[in-house]
């Protein structure tokens, strides 16, 4: 449910009476609510936002690695309506190695934002028509922004030779 | 050699030489007799159209694109893992190094996003300067843009022209922060320097030379037949395809969509000053080429008015744990010294939270998402990158388009490789 600071909010209430059950958490930051949202309702919540509440745009899709903390990931939608001006900020929380279903069937540009994401993070995609490596080489190992991964180092240590 | 091949190919539908050579066939396509005046042609990764190191395959039925896949990641740099084990203040400098033809915008964005986690609020002087030096960047990145995409269509003498104009604007943030293009002057909490003396002399001979410059440059190219006939409906895309894949910025502006951050949400005073958010209904090259113009004119009119109205006061917020103090007083008292000291070694803390943080970027919806998991570096920075959504809309824009209108399609998307990298 809704807390009470949030029932004037246009989305949070259009939301809860579309999908009860869908908002798992809300959190109140500093420029907005931001709705966790159950990862089994997601593709049918957005739909729902583009079509219905005028979210044209999928600004970004974005993670967070919580290493060690469990479920591992925070995957982020960043949406913004141009009709109405406004924006909302979707959450999931993903175990490591859990499927995502893919945002490419709502807004056709989730495609490489999510294959940035399935590059860095690790965390795949259902549903993406071409999920490989955007940013790394395709025979790269490891996904670079997890929070194991090291920030310096080479694969390849002349020091080795 | 092969090129010529195709050519061939292309008038004559019957010759079919091309696959009875299968050494050639990878070249030509694929195998079918029906499709063997196909071609697939690699643009790039070092092409001097791409602006960059972006590498297009196309796949080509004589000179008509049938299928365009952008390939990026060349210039990746880790950017973002970077941010996570630097402190937010060593963080404005990595800013500065994702579009480098922007810098200043990416420094506002990233201190505004900070600065709203710390809820900081910065003087009138630091905001007004911050949107003055900021749509100076603009004019000179669409400077770049305008000089570049006209050397594509084959017009010479306005990159001269441009360039010399842009080194104007380059010297005068040489003036205030000592470094032409990685300024990283604007900084958590207001400026890094105090603005020098005499700079609104300088700014202002600029934008007097600007604002005659860009009537003539648009003259030069809006009157000259060779280049409307290259850029008017050429690389046109569907409204509801350009919200779908991303594209922002004078892109969309282009096709009849009125929103530019800088009114819709003003951030650091923008809204105070008096100013038309161009917008044209051609959805084509030419349009994105009057958007960027008249965008100009209009930075050029915003300029002034800060210059006009820059309040007198403090240049950067009170608040010692945050802001280095000033060189003076770090020497002679004792309490700023151990400010100065604290910042340096440790840093500061910021609250916990996430922020997504926007500003009109030269080439569209710049955004900083911080996440702070309340220590003194950042837990996870994502910037969302204009190029990157804009660049997305390459493939679906260039299909069905001849090969020589691609030059001019990717010219005015005016994408930076940094941008969309990271």
């Amino acid at each position: 449910m809704l807390p009470e600071t949030l029932e004037n909010d246009a989305v949070g209430t259009a939301l809860t009476h579309a999908f009860p059950g869908a908002i798992v958490e809300v959190k109140q930051e500093v420029d907005g609510p931001v709705f966790y949202i159950d990862p089994a309702q997601l593709v049918s919540v957005c739909i729902y936002l583009k079509e219905e509440l005028n979210f044209e745009q999928l600004a970004g899709v974005t993670a967070v690695d919580w290493w060690p903390a469990v479920p591992r990931f925070e995957v982020v939608y960043l949406l913004h309506s141009y009709s109405d001006n406004r924006r909302a900020r979707l959450m999931l929380r993903v175990a490591e190695g859990e499927e995502v279903d893919s945002l490419c069937g709502v807004w056709r540009g989730a495609n490489w934002y999510e294959r940035e994401v399935f590059d860095l993070f690790g965390i795949p995609f259902r549903n993406h028509p071409n999920l490989e490596r955007i940013m790394m080489p395709a025979d790269w190992e490891g996904h670079p922004l997890r929070k194991d991964y090291p920030v310096h180092g080479h694969k390849y240590s002349y020091q080795d030779e | 050699m092969r090129e010529d091949e195709a050519r061939v190919a292309s008038l004559d539908p019957e010759h079919e030489l091309a696959v009875e050579d299968p050494s050639r066939s990878e070249y030509i396509g694929a195998a079918p007799s029906s499709t063997a005046r196909r071609m697939t042609l690699n643009m790039g990764p070092q092409h001097p159209s791409t602006h960059g190191v972006l590498r297009v395959v196309l796949e080509l039925d004589g000179e008509t694109i049938i299928s365009a896949r952008p390939e990026i990641g060349f210039l990746h740099t880790g950017i973002e893992k970077e941010f996570e084990v630097k402190k937010y203040a060593q963080g404005t400098t990595l800013t500065d190094r994702v579009d480098y033809l922007s810098n200043l915008n990416n420094n506002l964005c990233y201190a505004l996003a900070v600065e709203r986690l710390l809820t900081l609020e910065v003087p009138p002087k630091a905001q007004y300067m911050r949107v003055m030096l900021c749509e100076l960047q603009r004019v000179s990145s669409h400077l770049v843009w305008l000089g570049t995409h006209a050397l594509d269509i084959g017009a010479m003498s306005v990159y001269f022209y441009c360039m010399r104009e842009r080194e104007e604007i380059l010297k005068i943030f040489e003036m205030f922060s000592g470094q032409r293009m990685m300024t990283s002057y604007i900084r958590i909490g207001g400026l890094a320097l105090e603005p020098p003396r005499g700079w609104e002399r300088r700014v202002r001979a600029v934008i007097e030379r600007l604002a005659a410059g860009i009537d003539e440059y648009y003259n030069l190219l809006a009157n000259n037949p060779i280049w409307c006939n290259r850029t008017k409906g050429v690389g046109g895309l569907p409204l509801d395809l350009m919200f779908d894949l991303g594209v922002t910025g004078p892109f969309l502006r282009a096709a009849g969509i009125k929103r530019d951050a800088r009114k819709d949400n003003p951030f650091s005073s923008y809204h105070h000053f008096d100013f038309e958010i161009p917008t044209r209904t051609g959805n084509d090259v030419y349009s994105r080429f009057e958007v960027r113009m008249e965008e100009m004119r209009q930075s050029v009119k915003i300029v002034r008015q800060a210059a006009d109205g820059m309040p007198e006061g403090a240049w950067k917020a009170d608040a010692p744990h945050v802001v280095l103090p000033d060189r003076e007083k770090m020497k002679t008292q004792m309490e700023s010294l151990i400010y100065h000291f604290k910042i340096v070694t440790e840093g500061f803390r910021v609250p916990a939270g996430t922020v997504y943080q926007t500003v009109e970027s030269p080439r569209g919806e710049l955004g900083y998402y911080i996440v702070s998991d309340g220590t003194a570096k950042p837990h996870r920075v994502y910037m969302r990158t204009p190029s990157f959504g804009n660049l997305q809309a390459l493939g679906a824009m260039l299909e069905g388009v001849l090969i020589a209108d691609s030059i001019a399609a990717m010219g005015s998307m005016d994408f930076v490789l940094g941008d969309v990298d990271r």
